[in-house]
């Protein structure tokens, strides 16, 4: 690979792994709502039980 | 942009994004002096130009919410603002990288716009100690909003420091004699912003949507307690 195809490919690689980091970190949060989501939904039944 | 549903935005982006990538690759020239690595204006320059828009929306967001205060217009500032600075850092990197291969150096001091764009930068990412330092409510809302409109005068002032500057290392493409480049690099420049614009909307939107999530789920929370 010659210097001008390594900066080119590391310019593009930057930017995928840019958008793939926001990608996982958005996944993280989805999980913790879902997370709180069911955390919300057992504290709703139980009241509905108590 | 809320009549648009949001796998709708994210199914445009990817093919936006990954047309523009085969045109890139495929389709554009390879430039007589720069060779591959002019390639790299095709994505540097679009995100340079989407993390001008983020700031621009949020501006106009922070002004919204200024002038009529509707709800959550601090809430979408904030995002449009987060998003500039992750195309603001983009933007650096792949410059930092074009520069390398072109000039022979990371980073010019000598160069107005890359300067102006560095102070445009780090002023977007104090906005976040300022929000982060005052406890939430109407009057961060209020000097969240006057701090994002001060910075939006940077926004032209970097874009045209090119032109003013006396300095010539950075290209200069769009002149007042229209675009300096072929029709068909002309054409793969505006694939790649188009996608790179609906890749912003896309981003805010799914930001934005996790952020008032997160508001409701709070509320549920004290609803319940």
């Amino acid at each position: 690979m010659s210097p001008s195809e390594k900066y080119t490919a590391a310019a593009y690689l930057v930017v995928f792994v840019g958008v793939l980091a926001y990608v996982l970190i958005m996944a993280t949060k989805l999980q913790r709502l879902q997370r709180e989501v069911a955390d919300i939904l057992e504290r709703v039944r139980e009241r509905d039980r108590g | 942009m809320k009549a648009i549903r949001l796998p709708q935005l994210a199914a445009a982006a990817t093919g936006a994004l990954g047309v523009s990538i085969a045109l890139i690759f495929f389709y554009a020239p390879i430039d007589g002096d720069q060779g591959l690595s002019q390639k790299i204006f095709y994505f540097h320059v679009p995100i340079a130009l989407t993390a001008y828009a983020c700031f621009a929306w949020g501006a106009w967001k922070a002004l919204l919410h200024l002038w009529k205060r509707p709800e959550g217009a601090d809430l979408e500032s904030y995002v449009a603002i987060h998003m500039g600075v992750i195309f603001g850092s983009l933007t650096l990197l792949t410059g930092s990288i074009w520069a390398k291969i072109s000039w022979g150096v990371w980073w010019a001091w000598s160069d107005n716009q890359l300067v102006l764009f560095l102070v445009l930068f780090l002023f977007y990412c104090a906005y976040f100690m300022l929000r982060y330092s005052v406890d939430p409510g109407p009057a961060r809302a209020n000097m969240c909003a006057v701090y994002a409109l001060f910075g939006v005068v940077l926004i032209p002032v970097s874009f045209l420091a090119i032109r003013l500057s006396r300095s010539f290392i950075h290209p200069i493409v769009f002149t007042s004699h229209g675009p300096q480049m072929t029709g068909s690099q002309f054409f793969v420049f505006c694939v790649a912003l188009a996608g790179m614009l609906t890749l912003f909307a896309t981003l805010y939107q799914i930001e934005l949507a996790g952020k008032r999530l997160d508001a409701h789920l709070k509320e549920l929370r004290e609803l319940l307690a």
